[in-house]
């Protein structure tokens, strides 16, 4: 099960950045998060599973679907990139590269020398999947967090509004 | 399945994450890989929470969620005004400060 | 080896086999029934006869439409988009289906004593049952979407951005009467949501949450006719302006699905209505052992209110459709959201 679910996330995430058309970008990164959310209801956590499905694949991603139709989006043209830029310098590149090789190599290293890696995620404790215990936590111990969230949620709202308005003048 | 099991796949996330933001020129795409790169934490997070046995792992993730909802509409409006000013979704179309 | 074969032949495993096909196919002969139903209520509004040359009373009206969609050609425009041409009615469809398989339609049964434990009369017994078709909802717009990007067309574009404007925007209020609901229940699972009706207020009234909740019913059934594409909200497909919206370019069997996804929808909608605000398969007179036949009623009533709808109201202006959502039903459903958690506070702590 965790591997169909992880290669699903995997493959739909890679697709999201090989394809030219953001159409199907959009709807590889949905199969993706559909992906996620089986992994979350392996992890004992359906409530993170289904708000995932209705506030990723649901709502966020409509949106996006929304913006790339309105805006019927060009495909993105290789020719089209400024070759110009200086990042493109084959020296840049090079640098990039092998710090990006250096990275992944640091990462791996890093990895194999943590201890308890693999102790079962399920092994030492039962798991808390209950909306009544989760909503208890959520607005006792995290009061600020989610008190700040709605003023975050207000601002982001207001920016776009400003946004996305026409301008009279 | 181990925990280590989770955070290979969780890094591995976060690497196609950071690849599409850095390889692609197209505004729409680097918002999606930047959903990628939340997403991968979100899915460690909670793995996490699943191994200790307390809920923070999930209510952590909410929080995630709503940036990413917040991010994605002002993103997204942002997206919107600039393709009005430049008919162009490239970000390397977007040089001047001032038009 | 033995093992699967004994579960195979398990009488739990046969029941829920023969409740997978109850379901699967009472949702298609419901939407062939509710085709007919429309074209008769239709006619009977207007004064006219409706179909009635096929079979008796025109009723093999909806198996002649199948099999002329059947052996229709298949249309494809050449500039759409192949792929997501083709998936577009298989998401909608799907949905459809799926978002009914968290819903009871009856009380536990024993199949008259033929089972050792009562089994739900529902295809899964989710605990998160009332996020999970909120959830799937939420995908079927995804059909509309693909359908009217890739056909390439710009009727269907027109009508795709529509629907996802307005699916999103009544979201908001359909899970905002949702959570009123859930509030007073106390649970997110349907059967349990469902239990909690079964009593009566002073011996008469049936505890039914469309008492307490008159204006969560209203703003449910208002986001509900929306989120289905119907009239008075029909804007991805209205007829009208865009042809036929985000199907025009469908034909045959793709758009069959389309047609079953759309009565599907309203089969589920209302369904969900009965279980949360009416009662479900609690009511007077008939024992709770065949409360099915309380709940097919209830669903039938519902149906008839959403054809009647149709048939009276006129279409909505798309600036008055955005303004009623966000200003009118989304204010009110907060305010009866705060005000329900105020008297579950007061009544119940």
């Amino acid at each position: 099960m965790f591997y169909g679910f992880a290669v699903v996330t995997v493959i739909g995430a890679l697709l999201v950045i090989l394809q030219k058309n953001p159409v199907y970008s959009v709807l590889s990164l949905i199969a993706s998060f559909f992906g996620l959310a089986g992994l979350y209801i392996l992890l004992e956590a359906p409530f993170v599973a289904v708000v995932q499905i209705i506030i990723y694949a649901g709502a966020i991603m409509v949106l996006f679907l929304f913006v790339v139709m309105l805006l019927n989006v060009p495909r993105e043209d290789a020719a089209e990139w400024d070759r110009s830029h200086p990042l493109y310098r084959p020296m840049a590149v090079r640098i990039g590269a092998v710090l990006a090789v250096a990275l992944a190599l640091e990462l791996g290293w890093a990895l194999s020398r943590t201890a308890g890696l693999s102790a079962g995620v399920a092994d030492d404790r039962p798991a808390v999947s209950s909306v009544a215990e989760l909503g208890k936590v959520l607005f006792t111990d995290y009061m600020f967090a989610f008190e700040v969230t709605s003023i975050l949620i207000i601002a982001s709202m207001v920016g776009a509004v400003v946004l996305a308005r026409k301008r009279e003048d | 399945m181990s925990i280590g099991h989770y955070l290979v796949l969780s890094g591995l996330l976060f690497a196609i994450g950071t690849a599409g933001v850095f390889l692609r020129r197209n505004l729409i795409t680097l918002l999606l890989s930047v959903e990628i790169m939340l997403n991968a934490v979100n899915l460690a997070f909670v793995a996490f929470g699943r191994q200790l046995g307390e809920v923070d792992g999930q209510i952590i993730t909410f929080f995630v969620m709503t940036v990413a909802a917040a991010e994605a509409a002002v993103g997204l409006a942002l997206v919107i005004g600039l393709f009005r000013h430049r008919e162009s979704l490239n970000p390397e179309a977007f040089t001047s400060l001032k038009w | 080896m033995a093992d699967a074969l004994a579960f195979l032949t398990s009488p739990t495993f046969i029941a829920y086999s023969i409740i997978i096909g109850i379901v699967f196919g009472g949702l298609q002969i419901m939407a062939a029934v509710m085709v007919y139903a429309e074209r008769k209520v239709a006619a009977f509004m207007q004064q006219r006869y409706g179909p009635y040359r096929v079979g008796p009373k025109g009723l093999l009206q909806p198996v002649a439409d199948i099999l002329k969609l059947f052996f229709k050609e298949e249309l494809r425009p050449k500039a759409a988009d192949a792929f997501l041409f083709s998936l577009a009615p298989i998401i909608s469809v799907a949905a459809a289906y799926l978002a009914f398989a968290p819903v009871p339609f009856g009380a536990p049964t024993t199949f008259f004593g033929l089972l050792d434990e009562p089994m739900p009369l529902q295809v899964s017994d989710v605990n998160v049952a009332v996020l999970v078709i909120f959830a799937v909802a939420s995908m079927g717009v995804y059909g509309i979407v693909l359908a009217g990007w890739a056909s390439n067309s710009k009727y269907s574009l027109l009508g795709g951005l529509r629907s996802s404007a307005q699916m999103i925007s009544y979201e908001l209020a359909y899970g905002m009467a949702l959570a009123t609901v859930v509030m007073m229940a106390g649970s997110l699972s349907l059967k349990e949501i469902v239990d909690t009706q079964s009593g009566y207020w002073f011996g008469f009234i049936p505890q039914w949450y469309i008492f307490p909740q008159m204006i969560g019913f209203f703003v449910f059934a208002c986001a509900g006719v929306a989120e289905t594409n119907r009239a008075p909200f029909d804007f991805p497909e209205a007829e009208q302006e865009l042809v036929a919206g985000y199907h025009t370019e469908y034909s045959s069997m793709r758009f069959a699905m389309f047609f079953m996804a759309e009565y599907i929808n309203m089969v589920t909608v209302s369904a969900v209505a009965v279980n949360l605000y009416l009662g479900g398969w609690h009511g007077p007179f008939i024992p709770v052992e065949y409360g099915w036949i309380w709940f097919v009623i209830k669903l039938a009533f519902l149906l008839f209110v959403y054809l009647w709808l149709r048939w009276t109201l006129p279409r909505f202006r798309y600036d008055q459709l955005m303004s009623f959502g966000w200003k009118v039903l989304l204010p009110l459903a907060t305010v009866n959201l705060i005000l329900t958690a105020a008297g579950v506070l007061y009544f119940e702590l």
